[in-house]
């Protein structure tokens, strides 16, 4: 990988000298690498991307990239990020978040914009954690396991990130860990060149919070129980459910083909042109669009 | 010229197309509902966008998104979706984001009285998000005005990158009225500044004109950041006092030096008035009605409309409250412009007329006021 750290640098900002916002060993920087390799192998011009994210140790994402960046509220990045690529279609709209972001305060836009089918690519960085506020449970916070706001234990029923994105309508849903950066780096570029709304859930970790609160060791360990609790799609076929239950199943999940919410506007615009001179009007009848 | 009975939200939706507003994201509440029908109906005839979001907190969200990419865009709400907006606003006033709120106000607090008219959110649309930040309010008292209100709302939005919001009184919003349609050139539309320094050299927050920074949208070809924290004049966060300050007094100032633009009111009868009405919104065209059957009675009242009712025209104030003995501050809340009012020409000399139980105030209760009794 020694080749691509160096494309990186191109795509950092250089004009400050940024403070590193994250803690050494954290894995939010190792999606921030596979996410520059992606475009890089797309070959985007910068001037043709956007970073768009919500708040959260994720969310300071992209003041260090050289794209058009936006960081925006706590859990409404798909909200700015949908207005922003109704008004320039041409941009490659991506959204990056953490988990609280997502699906807890930023839950209901996530699902409704997969369920419009808005072409984004959302990148949900996973660490089952609140980072950022110092270590609060989030909506994907394992049963029994301790947070600040949890010290005898969870109670709550995680979200799982993959399959409710299928269920709410994404295109495409992938799934890798940091530990798996280059396989993460694949499955970003798959998600951005797909047209239509397209989640990749990064599995991270948080040793600075969750680690420490649930006795797991250093970034080392963390990264370690990534590589040690995870499993290929293909891999996991041959699984009991009991024991795929228990797995991070990592390649792509789902993929379909269906028209994406600007291509199905265009045809409201024509439809809606077409009735101003009132022919339309008269084959649809009102309201009518086919 | 085309003349037409329209109604006042039918108004705001005309008054955003001419201003050139071609986005719009909403959420459907009663009073302001036919904004948004109106906009999906006529938008997409102009190529323009209308999608109805799954809540407010995303529709001014996308409004900005939108804005950012260079489309000129509008939401509109009433008093429960306008407090889910609170946060976005901020972000707006924060990251100097053009965009324009209608707020059709109607009886709170909570759910309150959906189909009744009320000025209740005067003090929440100045301070109903967070922390110190500069704010344009607009307020029509006519379908017409609310045509005009709408194209200086995004004129001013445009011009001070600054969000602008337009409230409105439900009986504004859904009465019909005689419109007559200005000829196109007879609008005048203000567009945001752009920049000719080449890329390299642009500072986003830097090459400011009259303390407004030009705004280049997303995938022109400038490259630049957007955040909600404390940001320098590249756009990035910052945390030091020499970049903070200067930012907080420059989006201050590029609002308060630019008053005699921004302040909209009407003065009728000030001069030799001994009772001055200040009033907004529906509530004037009472307030006028109650002047005039003063004046018959040989009563010197006079009467000032504030179209602009944020920032507070201080100045106008003062100086017609200097000669008068009596300032009659109608509104249909509990009292809430009558604290600037008071504040500003002293609290003996003010005297509120208020309801708040969704029914607009009569002249009579406005005569009532000026006559003492
Ligand atoms: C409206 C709002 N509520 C709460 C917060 C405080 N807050 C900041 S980040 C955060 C959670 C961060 O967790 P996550 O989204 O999982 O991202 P991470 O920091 O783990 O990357 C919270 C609750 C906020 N900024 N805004
Ligand atoms: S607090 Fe956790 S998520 Fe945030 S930077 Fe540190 S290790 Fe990463």
């Amino acid at each position: 990988m020694a080749k691509d750290d160096h494309t990186a640098y191109a795509y950092l900002r250089t004009t400050k000298k940024f403070p590193n916002i994250w803690c050494a060993g954290c894995g939010i920087g190792i999606v921030m690498g596979a996410l520059i390799r992606a475009i890089d192998r797309i070959g985007l011009d910068k001037d043709e991307v956007a970073v768009v994210s919500g708040i959260g140790c994720s969310g300071r994402m992209p003041v260090y990239l050289d794209f058009n960046t936006m960081h925006t509220t706590h859990g409404r990045a798909l909200a700015f990020a949908t207005g922003l690529k109704l008004a320039q279609p041409n941009l490659k709209v991506i959204v990056v978040m953490g988990d609280g972001d997502a699906l807890a305060i930023g839950g209901n836009h996530f699902i409704h914009a997969a369920r419009r089918n808005i072409d984004l690519t959302a990148i949900i960085i996973n660490n089952l954690i609140y980072g950022m506020t110092g270590g609060q449970y989030s909506p994907t916070t394992p049963l029994d396991m301790r947070a600040s706001t949890a010290p005898y234990g969870h109670v709550e029923p995680p979200f799982p990130i993959c399959e409710l994105s299928i269920a709410a309508g994404a295109t495409f849903v992938a799934r890798s860990t940091v530990y798996h950066a280059v396989e993460l780096d694949r499955l970003i570029e798959k998600a951005i060149r797909k047209v239509g709304f397209s989640v990749v859930e990064a599995v991270s970790y948080c040793h600075t919070t969750y680690g420490r609160l649930n006795r797991m060791g250093s970034s080392v360990e963390m990264m370690r129980m990534l590589k040690e609790n995870s499993i290929s799609l293909a891999a996991a076929e041959n699984l009991k459910p009991e024991e795929r239950a228990t797995k991070i199943i990592r390649g792509v999940l789902h993929e379909v083909e269906k028209p994406d919410y600007l291509t199905l506007y265009q045809k409201v615009i024509e439809h809606a042109k077409a009735a101003v001179d009132g022919k339309e009007f008269l084959r649809a009848g009102p309201g009518g669009l086919e | 010229m085309v003349v037409r009975l329209m109604q006042g939200n039918e108004a705001v939706g005309w008054g955003a197309i001419a201003a050139g507003c071609r986005f719009y994201a909403g959420y459907p509440i009663t009073p302001s509902t036919e904004i948004a029908e109106m906009l999906a109906r006529e938008l997409p005839k102009l190529g323009g966008i209308f999608i109805q979001m799954e809540d407010e907190i995303a529709s001014l969200a996308a409004c900005i998104g939108a804005s950012v990419g260079g489309m000129k865009a509008m939401t509109a709400t009433s008093g429960p979706g306008f407090s889910l907006m609170q946060e976005h606003i901020g972000y707006a006033a924060m990251a100097e984001i053009p965009c324009v709120i209608v707020n059709v106000q109607r009886l709170g607090p909570s759910t309150g009285q959906p189909t009744s008219p009320s000025q209740g959110d005067i003090m929440q649309a100045r301070w109903g998000t967070h922390g110190d930040h500069p704010i344009i309010v607009l307020y029509p008292t006519s379908v017409p005005e609310a045509f005009d209100l709408t194209v200086t709302a995004f004129n001013m939005a445009e011009k001070y990158r600054t969000p602008v919001i337009l409230l409105m009184d439900e009986v504004v919003a859904h009465m019909r009225e005689r419109f007559e349609t200005p000829p196109s050139e007879a609008i005048r539309v203000i567009d945001r500044m752009g920049t000719s320094v080449p890329p390299e050299w642009y500072k986003p927050f830097g090459d400011t004109v009259g303390d407004v920074p030009p705004m280049p949208s997303f995938g022109s070809g400038y490259r630049y950041h957007i955040t909600g924290l404390y940001h320098d004049l590249m756009g990035y966060p910052t945390q030091r006092l020499d970049e903070i300050n200067p930012w907080i007094e420059r989006v201050h100032r590029k609002i308060s030096a630019h008053l005699e633009d921004i302040l909209l009111y009407r003065e009728e009868n000030t001069e030799d008035a001994k009772v001055v009405i200040v009033a907004y919104g529906i509530t004037a065209r009472s307030a006028r009605h109650a002047m005039k059957i003063a004046r018959q009675h040989r009563h010197r009242v006079g009467l000032v409309t504030l179209y602009t009712i944020w920032p507070f025209p201080e100045e106008v104030i003062l100086r017609v409250g200097r000669t008068a003995r009596r300032v009659v501050v109608p509104e249909m809340n509990l009292g809430q412009l009558a604290l600037e009012v008071e504040r500003v020409v002293g609290r003996h000399k003010v005297v509120r007329v208020n309801r708040a139980d969704g029914t607009m105030i009569a002249p009579q209760m406005i005569l009532d006021a000026i006559e003492g009794r």
